[in-house]
This record gives C-alpha cells, sequence and structure tokens, in this order.
C-alpha cells in the first residue's frame, strides 16, 4: 500500500484556525499558557500560539516538554531513548495550559506529559488540543480540541508532516506501519 | 548502553559520537536541575551503588545526587565502612555487593584497571569514578560540556552547547600530569571533539609518551598560555612520599600558578580558566583568580550533576540485559557470564 | 671605563675565535675594542708591555669554594677574589656548601653582593637538595632568578638515584647544569685515600676508583633518561674518562671537568709527602693510569675544561692525622703553573691549554665569556711562561695555605689581569 493523502495543506490550516477559535472561546486571554508535545506537537503549538497572540492583542507564552524522562516503556527500549529538551520557562500555577500534540493515540504520551507538567507547578486547568484522533486509546485520556478524527485500519500508521519540520507541504497521511 | 558501550570505564574506546551523544543528554538533564521540582521519575526503582575505595565527597555526592534526581535509589558504600578492612578482596566485595542486585555499579579505586577488572565479572553496568592515575572519565566529560558551553557562548545565559564549537581550540593542561587521572580523561575527550591539547608543567610532572597520545608539551607557562582558549589548572598535592617532583608548593605557585597579574598578562580575555576542584588556593590559582571572572569552576560543578545524570539514565534507563538462564539469576551465573562493553 | 688600555706585543691566545699570533690588543670602555698587530698608541692610554708574555681571556673556574658565608676563617669572598686575580682568573663560580648553604635566594643574594665588592666575576651555584640533604629538590626556578648559573650538592654526591632524576628532570625547566660530585659513599666505606699499592703501603684504608666510576655511569645513564644537562666535577679516574667519552660519542648533554692536581699528582706523591694532609682530596689522587687517561681526556676533549676545586681549610683542619683531615687543596694561585707543564711535556697544545681554562668551562655552563671577540667583556690575563717562582703559601691571597705544591719551583705566572678594563692584579 502507498502512502494516502487524508489532510491537505488547506485542510490542516482550516482546521488549525478552528481549534485556535476553540481554545480562545474556552480560556479567558492572559491565563493561557500554550505547551508543545515533542517532537510532533512543537511546530503546531507554535502555530497556534502566533494566532493566539494576533487574536487576543496579548503574548502568550510558548513552551515545550520532551517526556522521554516520564515514559512508562523504558524497561521495553534496549538503549535508553534520545531525551530532547524541555523548556518552560513561565509559571505553570494558576494558568490554564494547553498541550499541543500532533496525533494522540494510546494516550500514554499524554499521561506522561501530564505527570512532568504538574512537576512545574499547578495548572489551573489543562486542556489538550491535537490535530488528529485516531482513536485506540489505552488509558481514559481524551483531547478537548481535536483537529480532525481519524478511523486508521490495522497495518497503518498517520504522520502529519509540517514545513517547518522539513516537509514540502503541510499534510496529514496514511502510511503502513513501519514504513519510514 | 552508550553506543556499544556497556560500562563507561574511560574515553580513551569512546568515539566522537557516542562522547556528543552523553553531552547532549546531559543539556537536556541540565534543565531539569533548573526546575523548581528537580526530580524525574525515570529510574524509579533502579538502584545505583557508589563504591568509593578513596576518600571523595565532592564525586560521590555528585553522582549521588544525579541518581536521586532521577529518582532511582543511591547507596553509598565507602572502604572504610565496608568489610574491606578486615581483607576482604575487591572480587568478594563487589560480589557481595551484586548480590543486592544494583543496576549501575559507580566505582572510584587507587589501583588502574580496577573498575574494568569489576566491569569484567558482574551483570550490571560500571562507570568509573576514577582509577589510580589512569581515566576520570565523568570529569572529562563535565570538562567538556563546560567548554562548549563557553565557546559556543550559552555560559551562564542558558541554552544547549554547540559541541562542534570545541573543534580547532586549544585547551592548555597545567599541573602534575604524570599523576592525573582528569588529565588523560581530558586528553581523550578533547581530541575526540577536534581540540588541541597543551599539557604544561614541570618536567618531572610530565610522563613520556603524550606526544604519541597527542599532546604537545611545554615548560614554560608563559609560552604554554599564548593563544589559549581555556586552561584546565590541576590540582598540586603537597607531598609525595619518597619521590621529589617539585621543591615545594612555593616555587610550584611562582612558575605554574596563576594569579591575577599572569592572567591580565598571559591570558585571553575570553579564556576560561577551569579546575576539577578542590582547589588548593595560593598554589595552582590564588583566590582572585578562583573567584574571577575567567573561572568556570562552579559552572563545572553543576554540569557535572547533569552529566552524571545522562550517564545513569543511558547505562540504566533501558532493558537490562536479561538474565541467561531463566528470570531468577544467581550470582554464581552472572560470574560466568561475560559482560559486553 | 672610558679608559683605553693597550696591551702591546704579547702572544695573543684566543682558541674561541682560533686566534693565536702576536698582535696588540686595544680595550676601550671596558670591551675588547680590537687586536691587531700595529697599533699607534693613544696618549690617553694605558700601555702595558706584553713581549714575550701571552695574552688570554680571563680563566673562568666552574668550581671553587669560597666559604663565605659562614666559614670566613677558611676564606671568604674578597680574598678568595685576590686569589683568583692572582692566578689570572677572572671568573670564578662559587660552591653551594657554605654555612648556611646556598638553597635558597637570601644566600645567593648574599654571595652576588659580597662579590661585587670584590675584585673578579663571582656566579653562585645553587645546591641540588635543599640544606645539601640529598632529599628534597631545592628550589631551582628561585635560584636561578636570583643568580645561580648551576646546581651542585658538592662535596656530597647524591645518592639516591631518584633524587638525581629529579633534579636533572626539574633543571632543564631553568636550563641549569647539574654539576655533580661523584663518589658512591657506601662502596667507599672509610676510605680517604685511593685505594692500591701506595695504600697497601701506607697502610691507609682505600676507597677504589670504582667509587667514582659507578655513579659516573649511573648519572650519565640518567642524563640519558631525562635530556637534562649533566656536569662530572673533577673527574679522577680512567674508567670515568671512558665512560664520559662514549656518552659524547653518542651526543649526550654531558660534560666533564678535571683539576690540576689529578692532572699532574699521583698517589705515590702522596705517599713520598709522609702523610701531609695537603695531598689528602675528594677525589683523592689516583694512579699513574688513572693520571694518564684524565690528561688523554683533556687533550682530546672528552674533559672539556680545567677547574680548581680551589678548597681553603684552616691549620684546625689539616694540621691533624691523615685519617681525621678536612678534603681539600687550594688551587688558584698554582692552576696556570701546575698545569703549564702540561703544555711542556707535549701533553696539551697551548691552544687546546687556554681552551680548557677558557671558553670550554664557559661553553659546560652556559656562560658568557672565555673570548677576546670584539665587543667582549674586557676580562683578560697576562701570563708570563717563563717566570720562575717559589711556591710559598704562607704569601698567597688565599687564606688557605693546604697547597700540595708547598716549596716547589714552579714555572710560568700571571703577571697582569683585568676585569671589566679594570686591573685587578698586577704582579
Amino acid at each position: 500500500m502507498m502512502e494516502a493523502i487524508v489532510m491537505d495543506t488547506d485542510g490542516i490550516a482550516r482546521a488549525l484556525k478552528r481549534m485556535a477559535r476553540e481554545i480562545e472561546e474556552r480560556v479567558p486571554a492572559g491565563e493561557l499558557g500554550i505547551v508543545g508535545i515533542r517532537r510532533g506537537g512543537v511546530h503546531l503549538a507554535q502555530r497556534l500560539q502566533e494566532k493566539l497572540t494576533e487574536a487576543t492583542r496579548g503574548e502568550v507564552p510558548l513552551g515545550t516538554l520532551d517526556i522521554a524522562l516520564y515514559r512508562d516503556d523504558l524497561s521495553e527500549h534496549s538503549s535508553a531513548p534520545v531525551v530532547g529538551p524541555t523548556d518552560i520557562r513561565f509559571p505553570v500555577s494558576g494558568r490554564v495550559i494547553v498541550l499541543v500534540d500532533d496525533v494522540i493515540y494510546t494516550g500514554r504520551t499524554v499521561r506522561a506529559a501530564l505527570d512532568e507538567l504538574v512537576d512545574f507547578g499547578r495548572p489551573r486547568r489543562v486542556l489538550l488540543a491535537v490535530l488528529v484522533d485516531r482513536g485506540g486509546r489505552e488509558l481514559p485520556i481524551a483531547p478537548d480540541v481535536i483537529g480532525v478524527r481519524l478511523e486508521v485500519p490495522e497495518g497503518e500508521q498517520v504522520e502529519v508532516r509540517l514545513v517547518e519540520a522539513g516537509a514540502a507541504r503541510d499534510l496529514v497521511i496514511l502510511k503502513p506501519r513501519g514504513q519510514a | 548502553m552508550i553506543g556499544r558501550h556497556r560500562h563507561l570505564l574511560g574515553l580513551e574506546a569512546f568515539e566522537r559520537d557516542e562522547i556528543v551523544a552523553i553531552l547532549q543528554c546531559a543539556a537536556s538533564m541540565k534543565e531539569v536541575l533548573r526546575r523548581p521540582l528537580k526530580k524525574v521519575p525515570t529510574l524509579r526503582g533502579k538502584g545505583v551503588v557508589n563504591l568509593f575505595f578513596e576518600a571523595s565527597t565532592r564525586t560521590r555526592t555528585s553522582f549521588e545526587t544525579a541518581a536521586k534526581i532521577l529518582s532511582a535509589d543511591a547507596v553509598n558504600w565507602t572502604a572504610a565502612a565496608s568489610s574491606l578492612k578486615k581483607g576482604e578482596t575487591l572480587l568478594d566485595t563487589v560480589r557481595n555487593i551484586e548480590a543486592m542486585r544494583p543496576d549501575v555499579l559507580v566505582i572510584r579505586h587507587p589501583a588502574a584497571g580496577a573498575p574494568k577488572f569489576v566491569a569484567d565479572r558482574v551483570g550490571c553496568s560500571v562507570v568509573s569514578a576514577g582509577d589510580g592515575a589512569h581515566e576520570h572519565p565523568s570529569q572529562g566529560l563535565l570538562d567538556l560540556y563546560t567548554l562548549a558551553e563557553h565557546f559556543s557562548g550559552v555560559l551562564r545565559k542558558g541554552g544547549i552547547p554547540d559541541f562542534g564549537s570545541i573543534e580547532g581550540r586549544t585547551v592548555v593542561v597545567v599541573g602534575d600530569v604524570t599523576h592525573s587521572r582528569v588529565a588523560r580523561s581530558d586528553l581523550f575527550g578533547l581530541t575526540r571533539l577536534g581540540a588541541r591539547v597543551r599539557f604544561c608543567g614541570p618536567p618531572t610532572m610530565i610522563p613520556p609518551g603524550v606526544k604519541e597520545l597527542g599532546a604537545s608539551v611545554f615548560h614554560g607557562l608563559r609560552e604554554a598560555l599564548k593563544g589559549a582558549d581555556a586552561v584546565v589548572m590541576l590540582r598540586i598535592q603537597h607531598e609525595r612520599i619518597g619521590d621529589p617532583l617539585i621543591p615545594g608548593t612555593r616555587e610550584y605557585s611562582r612558575f605554574w600558578g596563576l594569579d591575577e597579574r599572569k592572567v591580565q598578562e598571559w591570558l585571553g580575555a575570553s579564556c576560561a580558566i577551569l579546575h576539577p576542584g578542590p582547589i588548593n588556593r595560593g598554589v595552582e590559582l590564588s583566590s582572585e583568580v578562583a573567584d574571577g571572572v575567567n573561572s568556570v569552576i562552579l559552572e563545572q560543578v553543576e554540569n557535572g550533576v547533569a552529566v552524571r545524570m545522562a550517564i545513569l539514565y543511558l547505562l540504566a534507563g533501558g532493558a537490562q540485559e536479561p538474565p541467561a538462564e531463566g528470570r531468577t539469576d544467581s550470582p554464581a551465573v552472572a560470574r560466568t557470564r561475560s559482560a559486553n562493553t | 671605563m672610558g679608559e683605553i688600555i693597550l696591551i702591546e706585543g704579547g702572544r695573543v691566545i684566543d682558541p674561541a675565535n682560533g686566534i693565536d699570533s702576536v698582535l696588540t690588543v686595544v680595550l676601550r670602555d671596558g670591551r675588547v675594542a680590537e687586536l691587531r698587530e700595529h697599533v699607534e698608541r693613544p696618549r690617553e692610554a694605558r700601555a702595558i708591555d706584553a713581549r714575550g708574555k701571552w695574552v688570554v681571556p680571563g680563566f673562568i673556574d666552574l668550581h671553587a669554594h669560597l666559604r663565605e658565608p659562614g666559614q670566613e676563617y677558611k676564606e671568604t669572598i674578597e680574598s678568595a677574589g685576590r686569589a683568583a686575580a692572582a692566578g689570572g682568573f677572572t671568573t670564578v663560580c662559587a660552591m653551594p656548601n657554605t654555612c648556611p648553604p646556598n638553597d635558597n635566594a637570601s644566600v645567593t643574594q648574599l654571595i652576588l653582593s659580597r662579590a661585587t665588592a670584590g675584585t673578579v666575576r663571582v656566579h653562585p651555584v645553587g645546591c641540588i637538595s635543599r640544606g645539601q640533604k640529598g632529599e628534597e629538590l631545592a628550589e631551582y626556578g628561585e635560584l636561578k632568578m636570583a643568580g645561580c648559573v648551576a646546581v651542585s650538592d658538592d662535596g656530597r654526591p647524591v645518592m639516591s638515584s631518584m633524587l638525581m632524576r629529579r633534579a636533572l628532570e626539574y633543571a632543564r625547566a631553568f636550563d641549569l647544569p647539574v654539576a655533580v660530585h661523584e663518589d658512591d659513599l657506601v662502596l667507599a666505606g672509610k676510605g680517604v685515600m685511593n685505594e692500591g699499592p701506595v695504600s697497601t703501603r701506607l697502610g691507609l684504608a682505600g676507597a677504589p676508583a670504582a667509587c667514582e666510576e659507578v655513579m659516573v655511569l649511573r648519572d650519565i645513564a640518567l642524563a640519558e633518561l631525562t635530556g637534562g644537562r649533566l656536569h662530572l666535577a673533577h673527574l679522577s679516574c680512567a674508567g670515568s674518562v671512558r665512560a664520559v667519552r662514549e656518552a659524547k660519542r653518542r651526543g649526550l648533554a654531558v660534560t666533564a671537568e678535571v683539576t690540576p692536581h689529578h692532572l699532574t699528582l699521583t698517589d705515590e706523591h702522596l705517599a713520598r709527602s709522609d702523610y701531609n694532609t695537603s695531598f689528602k682530596m675528594s677525589p683523592p689522587l689516583r694512579s699513574a693510569a688513572d693520571v694518564l687517561a684524565v690528561r688523554q681526556g683533556l687533550a682530546d676533549g672528552t674533559i672539556d675544561c680545567i677547574a680548581t676545586d680551589h678548597a681553603p681549610h684552616s691549620l684546625v683542619e689539616k694540621e691533624v692525622e691523615f685519617d681525621e683531615a678536612a678534603n681539600g687543596v687550594v688551587g688558584l694561585e698554582t692552576a696556570f703553573s701546575v698545569c703549564l707543564s702540561l703544555v711542556r711535556e707535549r701533553v696539551l697544545t697551548e691552544k687546546r691549554f687556554i681552551e680548557a681554562l677558557t671558553v670550554g668551562a664557559a661553553k659546560a655552563f652556559l656562560l658568557e665569556g672565555g673570548t677576546l671577540s670584539k665587543g667582549a667583556r674586557a676580562d683578560l690575563a697576562v701570563l708570563d711562561p717563563e717566570l720562575r717562582w717559589r711556591c710559598e703559601p704562607e704569601h698567597f691571597r688565599s687564606k688557605g695555605r693546604n697547597s700540595p705544591w708547598k716549596g716547589e719551583a714552579l714555572v710560568g705566572r700571571c703577571t697582569h689581569t683585568i676585569v671589566d678594563g679594570r686591573f685587578v692584579h698586577e704582579l
């Protein structure tokens, strides 16, 4: 099976625009903080932050979170996974934090991200925003702001490609699992 | 594992990308040190045993802190407290400790090669915290990290260093090179990352063969410091019984120590001054220099914890090697298993 | 200074520049201005008639005991300076076995301050080990900065091979030669003279020449290991000369000196003297074969220079039984005369002889001087090679009277000595 495009550049742009509006409606300005989950959520978080900064006419703080140190599956990797940089420079306590990732699947990544986030402080509330919800949850975790829901067949996986990460254009594609 | 290595016994056997992998990981670990809550659950339930046969509060505390931040269980076993005084051999001591199933053994021993000896006979990962005059790999790594921070302009500012910035730089190591494991680890680490290393000290303190290992040799401090990008000052032992290497610390400090005047006249403004500690104030460094703007000694200490966190994470953070026979692995089996490095 | 001095018509022997001919030497402002066959004598010049005499660079002695500080009753820097000048020496290196020993800048500075008030140049030699105890290194950096030109523990050997190794290595950092008195004290035991047929006849305890040779061999090996500069003091036996010859052939930085007494006296002379303590020194007078070997060594350059090992003692130390007497003889005032015999006996050429007292010595200790090059400091001696005189120690400028040539008829004497263009001795 070849790759199949399930969302094109325009689709992604519209989805993000809608997601930003939903966040803006649900969170009072000035209380917001956006944290992208590495690596898939980083650029999306940046795009959302730019849109929200423009909309609210105030600077929305942006952070990055790497979950390697909080994973629950370390003992299953023969080598310890690479630990990327976490960078959260604004106070988390009392804010409404929007965690951003590209795809939510089992929910374990988000679980790790939540554990790490609360080590930084006590947010007033945490919202989860994802571009793609592909189902298949293994933990009771649900996104609050969703770009698109996808049914992903057995043996396939979702990939979000963004120009910031070097892709020719923004795309969401389906491809066989294990294919690079 | 760090690349192909199950143990960290020295930097001589490490390739450039393996060293950079540790340093990159240390950069992420350093961020954890700056959090209000300095704890991550990563090595929860893993055991780290510090087995120190030489007195060292600083290195041991650094490893212990690193382990605890990663939520590992850290246990200290100093030679004085152990049954070693009753004449127990190194091997027996280690086997006893191994029977308690640690994940990482951190060993400091006065005999060169002792960590390797242990590593060949145990099932867990072994980290050398210094063996005789051979190597002190975690010190070498934290020196590299600090130098990279300095050369890429992120020192004291935060940010991830560019480890390629060490390439082409001139680093001078001053002091008793013959007896210094820090000098050796620094030499191996720096040459792997492309720096030019100079050794400087009285002729009695420079061992034969360092040129073949890649260092150039100077006896005059002033000449050695010309064009230096960084200086590592080694600690001088006040008295070495039976071997008169120098007349005394007074003459040493006059000709090979750094004071404010020499720093002003002989060092570039951007030259960093490092020291593995503890400092003999007034011997290797005057107080003004130790506390001055060029000194990055305190940054070295902070980076030491980050580097040791990275080492423990990389060695203990993944799957452990599965036991040879079934899940109940007896120490007898561990003995016969040969370890990979 | 400001003065013009002409030394006219003498045989100028300047081995450094390959000069050996009758010339007039012109000195101006304390420096050698020129050497010429015929020179108009300016009215304001002082002129010395040197016809029939030799005109040479002032002698350089790498090894003398000036006894100050601490033993001024034996000699002072002032009296030694006058003795040196009388012997044609313009530079003397002061050995550090004073009281206190010269292992720190204060003693070095004291020696230099006494010297500036005196006649000849004095270069202090610092100790190899603190207090000359043979255990810890002295502070060579400090000694060099204070003005020492070499380090030595003379009159003791460095028994510890470890210390000798470290001394050679550490001295490299400061470009200092390490000058050693070679004598294995354990092997020497109670010996007070050379072990051989003579010691047997005299019934005196002897120490074999091997005592010197084993240490020479050891230190040549250490010089090779460390790359340090080794200078062997007062070589006295054939084995040492052989070892140095081989070391030099291999290109090692080893230099050596020999004394006038080891070039001309044997243990037979000691026997004939009836236990005279003026024949007791360390290393002792050796066999005829050894004397032949050191003469040959000096002639072929294996031994670089002549050094007096001038060692003045008072009656207290010398007017006692042979066993109890201190080691050492004076030599500054007799060196030229005694060694001139080697020229007459055709063991040495005049050129080699003067070289051994001047530039040969300078090179071993990396010193300036020993030449009559244009612009060089005006340090010269005028010598009468035919002048006969009787050696009478009571008339010595040195306080020491312990000379084995007492009462001897000697040929050859220094008539004028000039340091920095000043006359410091005139006979």
